[in-house]
């Protein structure tokens, strides 16, 4: 079985001013969002108190409400989480009380205000400190990790192939923030995570593609370097497709089996895979071209013996 | 001959799965409720406790299904949850306040497995549900208080060898002594720089003043001693909470993480975890009479107070020296090569404790430990009610007269000296510590996890393997099955790795990782079809697409592994499990889909002459 029978080679880089315009937009529109909207922090970059609990009938928000409300907590944000049964509430700090022991407060107020057997699920505690530190170091990581990048695919590859999956993967990164910022979506500890993995795998996609093209460029004797990228680009594109749809089956896997808690994890991954794929054919490689990416560039120095490669051919 | 691998090279994949498939197994027996039962207080529990816990789980009628001395430790299995907690309560009550009694799950684990070190992976806490605490050690504390003890010690320091200053004061960062004289001053550089060669000094002829500041190395030793102390006090409070498998580790420059898997009653261990504890010193009355005192009528300036193991000594109500005043304690040798503690006092201590022994030699001074312990009791607005806890750790002839530093000996062994420094030392915390960061799991969410992630686990399998079957047929069924080894590989290595936990992310990252481990096979298949196409032979096909995709494969995987080790690096709790998972799966994808599939398609089809490959 083949979903992809291509005959002859597509032209891609054709199409690469568009694209590029496309994704100048995009980017712009998450910078904008981020700018305005900003980014809807979850507990462990603001700090603060979140408390899960279960009721064994579906609950009365309402009712929730009003009953913390009446025993001072107005600042209380109630949400319905995952299931009509199970609910979340988050308190910023409070300077009145201890702050580890707000949850186990709450909890009881709750108990006596519904009447209800609760059952207490997870209560979260994040101090102001703990949150701005991971912060620092999620923005940190994510650096460190494109700087690590820049300085293997450049040793590995050439410069300009380096430049290119750099700016592909900050491209994702960025589309991936201002997708949760646009939506509004709440962006904890397990979507930096997701993100990262996101960085993983467009990585991967971009290091397959520049791998052919420099295997192409070695190999085909005439051809300019446009030609030779959408050669390189039509090869990989079967393979291209079928990564990224095993990745989506297990994505969506997660997505409807993970819980609410894995949510915002497998949204951003789903997101970041389509963006991850499109980003390698369209953003990595026309950065290459753009650059200046030729054949002199990728054929190795080194003068290789002759017959070195002669056993292979023997069968 | 072409794609034929010699026989050693199967028999290594093979032996490399079967490992990973061996370790793994554990992981499918499942676990026995248990009851484990640990000394305090450096009490290790012996063969007389195991004896003592038998005769009573006998008396009382309750079946196990063994019981083993590991340790320290003594665990008993049994059949079922019912017989664990009456077991619990009865230990709980008869073995006293020596032990502390712990429910626990102990996997079912064959002895064969087990004794090659066959363990099931550990749940981290979002799925075993417990709690887990972040404490921050108050380091400017911890340095304001190591310069306060260096202006007393450079004053007595001075004083003793008559060197005259102005004044010895803290100055930002430093410590600065103004004299009158140079003389003075030089004298003072000579004497303190020799003493202290961790400080850095500087004089100032024209202002007379010597400055002192500390050197990083010196920072840094004052950091890590105020962590490591923290550590340690916490490590035995933890004890005391009676929890399975508690886990007290530092995290980074000046955090500590405290794993309770288990605990619901989280204010309880919170109370335990800021409990503050005390140390007082004082004589031992023994002009009072202890007969007429333990019946009632202690003298009035005389409290009555036991010792751990219950013995009663009456001591006088004047603290001769709060622990407050204790710098250091360190267990240690005396010339005998006795065991016995050191301790350090602060220059004001060292002057209290002069003048209080001065006329008291040859008599017997007490330590006394102070320890607010939280109650099950809770008054009216639901706090938890302390009890002051007072216990004599120690009792010691004053051989002399005493002053900054002194040391107890006769403390018994080894063991029981380093539990004295630690007591004395938890008496006078360095740096007081706060909770930054709480996470408490319910065991039905726990529970719930568990079940989610095994089942988004299972459905990106099957689909993913319906896929491949489809798309590639023969080849399709090549790559599960490199999948399915390799799924094998990811569970056995979580499980022989000591310290890694599979979290809730752990398991999203063993799906991601599913989806992302085909892709090698991918890579190779579709270059073996490119290859095809072009007009090569059907064995120079697949060994042209294994020979081609190969170096491509590993650059992918490597960049994706650096990202896996930076989110390691700052990741914490689940999101390092996440880390773990990915990062393991990344490394046994190589193995299963690059060398494990080649093996399989060459015994199969190597070495044939083919007309059509079923790709």
């Amino acid at each position: 079985m083949q979903i992809l029978r291509l005959k002859e080679t597509v032209a891609f880089m054709s199409l690469r001013k568009y694209a590029m315009i496309f994704s100048a937009i995009l980017m712009l529109a998450s910078i904008a969002s981020l700018a305005t909207n900003k980014l809807n922090f979850g507990l462990d970059f603001t700090g603060g108190t979140l408390i899960e609990v279960g009721f064994e009938q579906a609950a009365d928000l309402t009712q929730l409400r009003e009953v913390l409300d009446s025993n001072g907590y107005q600042d209380a944000v109630v949400q319905l989480y995952g299931s009509s049964r199970d609910v979340v509430i988050r308190l910023g700090q409070r300077d009145d009380v201890k702050a580890e022991m707000l949850g186990n407060q709450v909890l009881k107020v709750l108990t006596d205000g519904t009447g209800q057997n609760v059952d207490m699920r997870r209560i979260e505690f994040v101090g102001a400190s703990v949150g701005d530190e991971l912060a620092e170091q999620g923005g940190l990581a994510m650096l460190t990790a494109l700087i690590c990048i820049l300085v293997y695919v450049a040793f590995r590859f050439e410069w300009r192939f380096a430049i290119g999956s750099v700016v592909a993967l900050f491209h994702d990164v960025l589309l991936t923030l201002g997708l949760f910022s646009v939506l509004g979506l709440e962006f904890d500890l397990t979507v930096l995570a997701a993100i990262l993995a996101v960085i993983g795998y467009s990585l991967n996609d971009t290091i397959v593609v520049s791998d052919r093209i420099r295997e192409n460029f070695r190999k085909v004797r005439n051809g300019s370097p446009e030609e030779i990228i959408d050669i390189s680009l039509t090869q990989t594109l079967s393979r291209t497709f079928i990564t990224s749809i095993t990745t989506l089956l297990v994505l969506a896997a997660l997505f409807f089996k993970g819980g609410a808690l894995i949510h915002g994890f497998a949204t951003a991954l789903l997101f970041g895979v389509f963006v991850g794929t499109y980003s390698s054919i369209y953003v990595a490689s026309s950065v290459a071209l753009s650059l200046g990416i030729s054949k002199e560039d990728l054929i190795p120095e080194v003068i290789e013996k002759e017959g070195a490669d002669q056993e292979e051919m023997m069968p | 001959m072409l794609n034929k691998y010699p026989l050693w090279k199967t028999l290594m994949v093979m032996l490399i799965i079967a490992i990973g498939a061996l370790y793994a197994t554990p992981n499918l027996y499942g676990e026995a409720p248990a009851v484990q039962v640990s000394g305090l207080r450096g009490v290790e529990a012996d063969t007389a406790t195991l004896d003592q816990i038998k005769a009573q789980l006998e008396q009382s009628n309750i079946a196990y299904d063994s019981i083993a001395l590991e340790k320290g430790q003594i665990l008993t299995r049994f059949k079922n949850t019912e017989s664990q907690l009456k077991a619990r309560d009865i230990l709980d009550e008869k073995l006293g306040k020596q032990y502390s009694v712990a429910l626990n799950l102990t996997p079912n684990t064959p002895e064969w497995l087990a004794s090659i070190g066959g363990v099931p992976m550990k749940l981290g806490l979002d799925l075993s549900g417990g709690v887990s605490f972040l404490m921050e050690v108050n380091m400017k504390e911890a340095m304001a208080k190591a310069k306060a003890g260096m202006v007393g010690e450079f004053r007595s320091e001075l004083r003793n060898e008559k060197i005259r200053y102005r004044t010895v004061k803290e100055d930002g960062n430093a410590i600065s002594v103004i004299f009158r004289k140079v003389e003075d001053l030089e004298a003072a550089e000579s004497l303190l720089s020799k003493r202290y060669r961790d400080l850095l000094f500087k004089t100032d002829d024209d202002s007379l003043t010597l400055t002192a500041s500390m050197t990083e190395q010196k920072e840094k030793e004052i950091r890590e001693y105020a962590l490591q102390q923290n550590i340690t006090i916490i490590r035995n409070r933890v004890n005391e909470l009676g929890v399975a498998e508690p886990l007290v580790q530092r995290q980074g420059k000046k955090h500590i993480v405290i794993e309770l898997p288990g605990v619901q009653d989280t204010a309880k261990a919170k109370e335990i975890l800021n409990a503050t504890a005390t140390i007082e010193f004082r004589l031992v009355d023994t002009e009072g009479d202890l007969g007429n005192a333990l019946n009632g009528r202690v003298p009035a300036s005389s409290i009555l107070l036991t010792d751990r193991d219950g013995k009663p000594s009456l001591l006088k109500k004047r603290v001769m020296l709060t622990g407050d005043h204790i710098t250091d304690a360190k267990s240690g040798f005396d010339e005998y090569s006795r065991p016995q503690v050191n301790i350090s006092l602060d220059s004001a201590g060292g002057s209290k404790m002069s003048n209080g022994t001065k006329n008291n030699i040859g008599k017997p001074m007490a330590t006394v430990f102070i320890e607010y312990k939280a109650t099950d009791k809770k008054d009216a607005e639901g706090n938890i009610i302390f009890e002051k806890v007072e216990e004599i750790i120690s009792i010691a002839t004053i051989q002399a007269r005493l002053g900054k530093q002194f040391r107890i000996t006769g403390a018994g062994s080894q063991a029981e000296a380093h539990n004295l420094a630690l007591l004395l030392r938890a008496g006078a915390l360095i740096a007081p510590i706060t909770i930054v960061e709480e996470r408490t799991v319910g065991p039905t969410l726990g529970a719930e996890n568990v079940k989610l992630g095994f089942q988004a686990i299972m459905m990106g399998f099957a689909l993913v393997f319906i896929f491949m079957m489809v798309y590639y047929k023969a080849f399709g069924v090549v790559a599960n099955l490199a999948l399915g080894a390799n799924l094998v590989l990811i569970v056995g290595i979580m499980s022989m790795i000591p310290g890694a936990a599979l979290s809730l992310p752990g398991m999203a990252g063993i799906v991601l990782t599913v989806g992302m481990a085909v892709d090698a096979n991918v890579l190779i298949f579709e270059r073996i079809r490119e290859e095809i196409r072009e007009g090569k032979s059907i064995q120079q096909a697949i060994h042209q697409g294994y020979e081609a995709a190969f170096s491509t494969i590993i650059d992918a995987n490597i960049t994706t592994l650096i990202a896996a080790l930076i989110l390691f690096a700052i990741g914490t709790g689940p999101v390092k499990g996440f880390a773990i998972t990915l990062s393991i799966g990344i490394i046994t994808s190589m193995f299963t889909s690059v060398v494990a599939s080649r093996t399989v398609v060459n015994a199969v089809w190597g070495g044939k002459s083919l007309k059509k490959l079923s790709i």
